[in-house]
């Protein structure tokens, strides 16, 4: 069991993790011992490092659980600023952390959008002074997400912004994604794209299926998303510029991007944990909750998303995370907003897939640490010398129901309410320093 | 007399001046030392030479155009012709007539050389074929500006005593400008080391195919520089998205002390006019010492002197 212990000499700035499951997705690793972090970053780590060998640093024993790099959520919408009811980077960030999340990358579609320098400043400044896990926002790629005029993505990366994207629309405009790949790829920019044809998906609210047809809702064609990743691959083979495709969800985008990979072109893609774990037929009763963008897929699609991650085709698995309040959810289905939170699920469900077999859990882990960092050239992700010390302590085993009282973000709209998920984070630390412990929530 | 009269030796065989693309480096030398003259005699009292007296010249401009037009005027009347100024917007281009039409209407008025300038690349020579009298390319679309080609180099000879070896890094709009491609084969043909600086928006499929090195960082490509060629960037490059802002293009692509720190300390700063001083220029750096910008003007009338000097030798009407 988890356990912080007092130690004699107390320095802030050397802590001792022992008795752990060291799992490193990135190296393989996968052995007993310990850890020693000092002014944040990872001393040292290893099967010889254990309680008597750690002096007089604080230590905690992980009680034989498994030790991983903190998640990275590449897919995060918040409502700060503009949204707050039903968001804020502090409560964005809250809820990572008992996610075991302890990095996240945030959506610029708030009000105003993220498309200018002072922007991205201020989102940097709110999240060091208010959030808990780290945070980089995206910046927009045209300015006001309206498609019309390039963002000054040079200067919003040197102003720190992590990558780029549309929010929730695609580019239509074939000339102006052109550029935008083009100049990005001199900033070394990395793009992020929502896949939609805005024709094609034009009044659809769930995926075009006999479901849709049974239920007399639009339906949105998988071909929507799957054309505009076509056209997308054909702009990066025109100008070598880094995409990635934010969500992917059915098997047609999937093939698009493995013969797009198998050409050596720089496209790497996501996928949420929703569309790896859910399917249209969980719409039910018209419950809102589970109105998405992309849509939930049919089964076969979700199977496709699964074989996706375990292959590796599928480099990325995002909480695509969208708290909305009951306001806009509590409608007609088709008039409800999409979305559904995700941050503190995330972790939980990805688990799921471990449990049956459907992807090892190294692979499931990588596509949530090292795979992310490495798209976004972060330093975390990885158990490594040097490394930032943001990690998370897995217990893989006990069971729990999702009860949304008790989750941490601002809006509940979560589509796992009354759950039954195996396995948790029961502590997360952010450059050493917990910020999470399960056994004792409101401590940290 | 005439100023032609010591250059014996050289031969220039072309009825018209279409582009850099063609001429040999020694009909390019053979220019610019004609132009060397040509300058001289535009530094006397007495400017005025008979090399061209009774002929006529028509200045055909389908674009707007200040400095190269009153270029090209000054030439032709301090070499003794008639020079008429043709505006577009009083001509009947404007009512609907094509170029052609255009060209066969002048064409019946007997001048002797017509210089044109088009929007659209390949017009000036489409002209050309239609007309008996000698045709010179003063600009079509994004295609070439031959004499700014010339005068470019001739500044450059001027300050550097050769073209061949020296490392010459043309920065910014290279897609839509017909100053770079005219530089680029008048350098290349002459044996310098041409460097294109730009973001990937502006640089043009294959551009390396044209024999330069492409550059998309303005440190790497200033790098032991001996000439700094800035282009003009248009505001609509803006507006179709190709760069984002002008704020953003000035700080990666504009020139200023920090950037041209980079090239040699005695590097030449150049620019073809007309500058947007904070946007693709530091204001300081374009009137700064090792600025000839304004050098490159005196030496745009004297290059076209010697363009009309050598193009005086078959003239039709004779």
């Amino acid at each position: 069991m988890v356990m912080q212990s007092e130690s004699n000499h107390h320095d802030p700035h050397s802590t001792a993790l022992v008795n752990a499951r060291l799992f490193d997705p990135a190296s393989g690793l996968d052995q007993k011992g310990g850890m020693l972090i000092v002014n944040g970053k990872i001393a040292t780590f290893g099967p010889e490092i254990g309680q008597g060998s750690v002096g007089e640093a604080t230590f905690i024993d992980c009680g034989g659980k498994l030790l991983a790099p903190g998640l990275i959520d590449m897919l995060v919408f918040t409502g700060e600023p503009g949204h707050e009811h039903r968001e804020t980077l502090a409560t964005a960030s809250r809820a990572a952390s008992a996610g075991g999340v302890t990095t996240i990358i945030c959506m610029p579609n708030t009000d105003p959008v993220i498309d200018d320098v002072a922007l991205v400043d201020f989102i940097l400044r709110r999240a060091r002074d208010t959030a808990q896990v780290n945070v980089h926002p995206m910046a927009a790629m045209t300015k006001g997400l309206l498609g019309e005029e390039m963002t000054e993505i040079g200067l919003l990366r040197e102003a720190g912004a992590i990558a780029f994207t549309n929010g929730k629309h695609s580019l239509a405009n074939a000339k102006m994604m052109r550029n935008v790949l083009a100049y990005a790829k001199d900033f070394g920019a990395l793009i992020i794209h929502h896949l939609e044809d805005p024709s094609l998906a034009k009044d659809g609210v769930m995926n075009e299926s006999e479901v849709s047809t049974r239920l007399g809702l639009r339906g949105i064609p998988a071909a929507a998303e799957a054309i505009m990743l076509e056209r997308d691959v054909r702009l990066v083979e025109l100008t070598g510029g880094r995409y990635h495709a934010g969500q992917i969800s059915c098997r047609a985008s999937l093939e698009i991007i493995r013969a797009a990979k198998a050409r050596g072109l720089p496209v790497t893609c996501g996928v949420s944990i929703n569309h790896l774990t859910l399917n249209q037929n969980d719409i039910g009763p018209y419950r809102t909750f589970f109105k998405l963008r992309p849509p939930l897929r049919s089964e076969e699609d979700r199977q496709a998303m699964v074989d996706g991650v375990a292959s590796g085709d599928i480099d990325v698995i995002v909480s695509a995370h969208d708290p909305k309040d009951a306001d806009v959810k509590r409608r007609p289905f088709a008039e409800a907003s999409d979305g559904a939170i995700g941050l503190e699920t995330l972790l939980s469900a990805a688990l799921s897939l471990h449990h049956n077999g459907g992807v090892d859990l190294a692979t499931l882990l990588k596509a949530m640490t090292a795979n992310p960092a490495r798209l976004l050239g972060l330093d975390s992700g990885r158990l490594a010398k040097g490394a930032p010390a943001d990690l998370v302590l897995i217990d893989l085993e006990t069971p729990f129901v999702v009860e949304p009282e008790h989750l941490r973000s601002r809006s509940k709209n979560t589509p796992f309410d009354q759950a039954r998920l195996q396995g948790r984070a029961l502590m997360t630390l952010v450059a050493g320093r917990p910020v999470y412990n399960y056994a004792d929530p409101r401590g940290s | 007399m005439s100023i032609a009269a010591e250059a014996t030796e050289f031969s220039f065989p072309h009825r018209h001046l279409l582009g850099i693309e063609g001429l040999s480096g020694h009909e390019i030398v053979g220019l610019l030392d004609l132009a060397e003259e040509a300058a001289s005699v535009s530094r006397q009292v007495a400017k005025k030479r008979d090399d061209l007296r009774g002929r006529t010249l028509i200045n055909l401009f389908f674009e707007d155009s200040t400095r190269t037009q009153s270029s090209f005027e000054l030439a032709g009347k301090r070499l003794g012709a008639d020079v008429m100024n043709m505006s577009v917007r009083t001509s009947s281009v404007q009512k609907g007539e094509t170029l052609i039409d255009t060209a066969v209407t002048l064409n019946a008025m007997r001048p002797d050389i017509l210089v044109v300038r088009h929007h659209a690349a390949g017009a000036v020579e489409l002209l050309a074929q239609k007309v008996d009298c000698s045709v010179i390319n003063a600009g079509d679309g994004s295609h070439e500006h031959p004499t700014q080609a010339l005068l470019d180099a001739l500044t450059i000879r001027r300050h550097k005593g050769r073209i061949a070896g020296l490392i010459v890094a043309i920065c910014g709009d290279i897609l839509h400008s017909r100053v770079a491609r005219s530089n680029i084969l008048l350098l290349n043909t002459l044996g310098a080391r041409v460097r294109v600086i730009a973001p990937s928006t502006l640089l043009g499929a294959g551009i390396e195919r044209l024999g330069v090195e492409v550059h998309r960082s303005m440190r790497q490509g200033l790098d032991g520089a001996d000439i700094v060629m800035m282009l003009r960037l248009q505001r609509e490059r803006m507006t179709s998205s190709l760069v984002p802002s002008q704020r953003e293009y000035f700080h990666f692509f504009g020139l200023d002390y920090d950037k041209l720190a980079c090239a040699k300390p005695d590097a030449l700063i150049m620019h073809p006019g007309p500058m947007n001083r904070g946007v693709e220029i530091d204001s300081n750096v374009a009137d700064d010492a090792r600025s000839v910008i304004r050098e490159q003007v005196e030496m745009g009338v004297a290059v076209r002197m010697a363009v009309l000097q050598a193009l005086a030798r078959h003239l039709p009407n004779q």
